[in-house]
């Protein structure tokens, strides 16, 4: 992929290049990496450094990537989330860092003009963009639910898709159907992975993700042309591989046992945990409670009074009933309680021991003398084969065998 | 050809068999003398041990979900509605478990982990009659589940109660701390219980090597431990769990125990019923003079039955 890039240095130049362009003062750069490695997520190597003039270093000889942005059934709550980010804006980060050649909400063209764009931007650097992808893509009916250009999302997706060098679907949507894929899933919306298996493609599930996981894997590939290392979701494991439980603010209120029982209840208005609303932090992985939103302390889910619905996770987010209280896994018991001392049983004490022995006595002396008694009930008409002793050889019954003989 | 049996025939033959084939399994313990279990065990030189210290123990139970995950135990959560494990003892679900002593009236408090004491000389693999429970090579007792036949006489047997029966399931196991022998001894991994405790309350390491840093921790400071002694040292024989306490071993749950190891007392029995057969001849003895004694009875009635009525008894 670096190759690639490289031999391609005609076409695309790099961040140096382009700012110097651009006529953007050192200093300006300068600001603008110590934001990035302020901002961006830990354990990138390209912001992995001492001084912002070694990131500056590093990224100013990087190659500016293309990249493609398509949308599919989505809301744009992804680019909305995008747009957000101040350090470094999203001026500095599309007009700067990657070219951003195609983007139906931020491009001034329209109709034909936009189509023109794509198809330019997909022939002149063939095998070599980024594709970004926003949305889930319908497969029902031969995709005909989503059309771009008149072409079925599908079409789309196999001829832009099969062309870029690494594809990045970002949002639940296009990770794996997000929203339009939950029940009753009119139009069979699937993600891109389940499209494209076999292409290099990150996922930055959540509705809407971090935005700087998506510039984190941006700036890695377009550094060392390589994709973050991901789990088995595809999602890169710098961002997805922490619990949002294990890290919340609000633990300590899980501990103690502070629920919130209601909306708007006193333990709502002193921040508890939300656990029993349907939170799905335990079961949810994602850089959440850690990296908040906006660059404002506190603004995520949690931070503001609303239960995790689990967005980043496949099977929970759209699946499970949103105020649905999660099972928990190997948590411990919270430290405010615990099981009192059990005392062993001990030895069986002589006095049990006689008083048992009594009561069996009792009951086998009984049973024997009952048995006893009843032996020697000797004119008992109904039992078998008992006759009074005066009635004996002479008259036998008719029904007795072999009595007539 | 059949062979026509009479009912008594075939009650004979039944019987016949059915002591055929128990005496061909007849139990293994049951033939052991009491020189394989020695009053006082010796542990043998890699017998390996577990030093639990409550002086040191924060009570963080960490131990608890590390013994969960190493051994895929769920959570207990029957006490906390599903949100948390919180069991009340060791059970079907909780192999290990930190439990809180406070005297009621002073602020005595004191923690305590409980789970399987590796007896030296276990009186639950004594009692097992089918070797389901095995002392293994390093000294760790694990629980077989193909010979288990769910008779429960481990639990009775154990004097700490550790066994525990899965009541819930449909084809119950016993539970029991395994000191992680197939999870993790095997790997040369010590238990998750010693590697999870943040505050060293619990460590693992050979038991001679902890009997030794045990009593080095009385020495220096003899006014920390109770009684100034380590529980596990001599108690039934000997255990490779060992405790150092702040209170009485007793209010932490701990039996009082001799110091005769249960496999000897049980065998010390054993050996002498069993000993050329004697305890079941002498059973079969008595029991053949009650039936020889009915059958003449019996006979005698029958004939005088038969006498009298000019018909052969029906039975």
């Amino acid at each position: 992929m670096l190759s690639a890039l490289f031999n391609s240095a005609t076409s695309l130049e790099t961040i140096d290049e382009r700012l110097l362009k651009c006529g953007i003062s050192r200093r300006a750069f300068l600001v603008f990496c110590t934001s990035l490695m302020v901002a961006a997520p830990y354990g990138l190597a390209i912001t992995d450094k001492k001084t912002p003039e070694d990131v500056a270093a590093g990224l100013g000889k990087v190659i500016r990537p293309a990249v493609i942005w398509l949308h599919f059934q989505d809301c744009t709550g992804c680019t909305e989330s995008l747009l957000q980010t101040s350090h470094p804006g999203f001026a500095d980060l599309i007009l700067n860092v990657i070219s951003l050649e195609y983007h139906e909400t931020l491009m001034a063209g329209s109709g034909l003009q936009a189509r023109q764009a794509l198809e330019e931007a997909v022939q002149k650097y063939s095998g070599k963009y980024i594709l970004v992808v926003e949305g889930s893509i319908p497969t029902k009916d031969q995709g005909i639910y989503m059309k771009l250009g008149g072409r079925p999302a599908l079409d789309v997706l196999a001829e832009i898709g099969g062309k870029a060098a690494a594809i990045v679907a970002i949002g639940s949507c296009a990770s794996w159907g997000g929203i339009p894929s939950a029940d009753p899933d009119p139009t069979g919306a699937v993600g891109v992975a389940d499209l494209l298996p076999d292409k290099s493609i990150v996922n930055i599930p959540g509705c809407p993700p971090n935005p700087y996981t998506m510039l984190g894997v941006l700036l890695q590939y377009a550094a060392n042309g390589t994709l973050p290392e991901a789990d088995e979701q595809r999602r890169p494991k710098f961002a997805f591989d922490r619990d949002i439980h294990e890290q919340c603010p609000k633990r300590a209120h899980f501990d103690a046992g502070n629920f919130v029982k209601q909306y708007g209840d006193q333990g709502h208005r002193e921040g508890w945990c939300l656990y029993e609303m349907g939170c799905k932090g335990p079961d949810t992985h994602a850089g959440c409670s850690t990296r908040h939103f906006n660059e404002i302390p506190d603004v995520w889910p949690i931070g503001i009074g609303a239960p995790c619905i689990g967005c980043t996770e496949k099977s929970i987010a759209f699946k499970v009933p949103m105020f649905q209280v999660v099972q928990l896994h190997t948590i411990a018991t919270p430290p405010t309680s615990y099981a009192p001392i059990t005392k062993t049983l001990g030895t069986i004490s002589p006095l049990a021991t006689g008083l048992v022995g009594i009561a069996v006595g009792t009951l086998a002396t009984a049973g024997y003398v009952a048995s006893r008694k009843f032996s020697k009930v000797e004119d008992d008409e109904s039992a078998p084969g008992n006759r009074p002793p005066d009635s004996g050889s002479g008259d036998s019954p008719k029904s007795g065998p072999g009595a007539s003989v | 050809m059949s062979v026509a049996l009479s009912r008594r025939q075939a009650f004979k033959v039944m019987i016949g068999l059915g002591s055929t084939a128990a005496s061909a399994v007849l139990p293994r313990t049951a033939l052991a003398s009491t020189e394989e279990h020695p009053a006082h065990p010796v542990a043998p030189p890699e017998a390996v041990a577990m030093l639990y210290d409550n002086t040191l123990c924060t009570g963080c139970k960490a131990c608890m979900p590390a013994c969960n995950e190493a051994n895929g135990l769920p959570t207990d959560t029957t006490l906390s509605g599903g949100i948390w494990d919180m069991p009340m003892g060791l059970n079907a679900k909780t192999k290990n478990i930190i439990e809180l002593y406070q005297d009621p009236k002073s602020d005595e408090f004191a923690f305590v982990k409980k789970q399987c004491m590796h007896c030296l000389d276990p009186a639950c693999v004594t009692g097992c009659p089918f070797g389901s429970l095995v002392k293994r090579d390093l000294g760790a007792v694990t629980w077989n589940s193909s010979l288990c036949i769910g008779c429960r006489y481990c639990e009775v047997a154990c004097p700490f109660e550790v066994p525990q029966f899965q009541w819930e399931n449909w084809n119950p196991k016993i539970v029991k701390c395994e000191f992680c022998y197939d999870q993790r001894l095997k790997e040369n991994l010590e238990p998750a219980c010693t590697a999870a405790c943040p505050t060293g309350a619990v460590i693992f390491g050979k038991r001679t090597d902890l009997l030794a840093k045990a009593k080095d921790r009385i020495t220096v400071a003899p006014e920390k431990y109770f009684e100034q002694r380590v529980y596990g040292e001599h108690e039934v024989g000997g255990t490779q769990v060992l405790y150092l306490s702040s209170v009485s071993f007793q209010k932490i749950g701990l039996p009082k125990l001799g110091t005769v190891s249960l496999g000897h007392y049980a065998t010390k029995v054993t050996s002498v019923i069993y000993k050329w057969l004697f305890g079941p001849m002498v059973m079969a003895g008595v029991l053949g003079f009650f039936i020889r004694r009915n059958w003449n009875r019996h006979e005698s009635e029958r004939l005088e039955h038969e006498k009298r009525t000019g018909f052969p008894d029906q039975l």
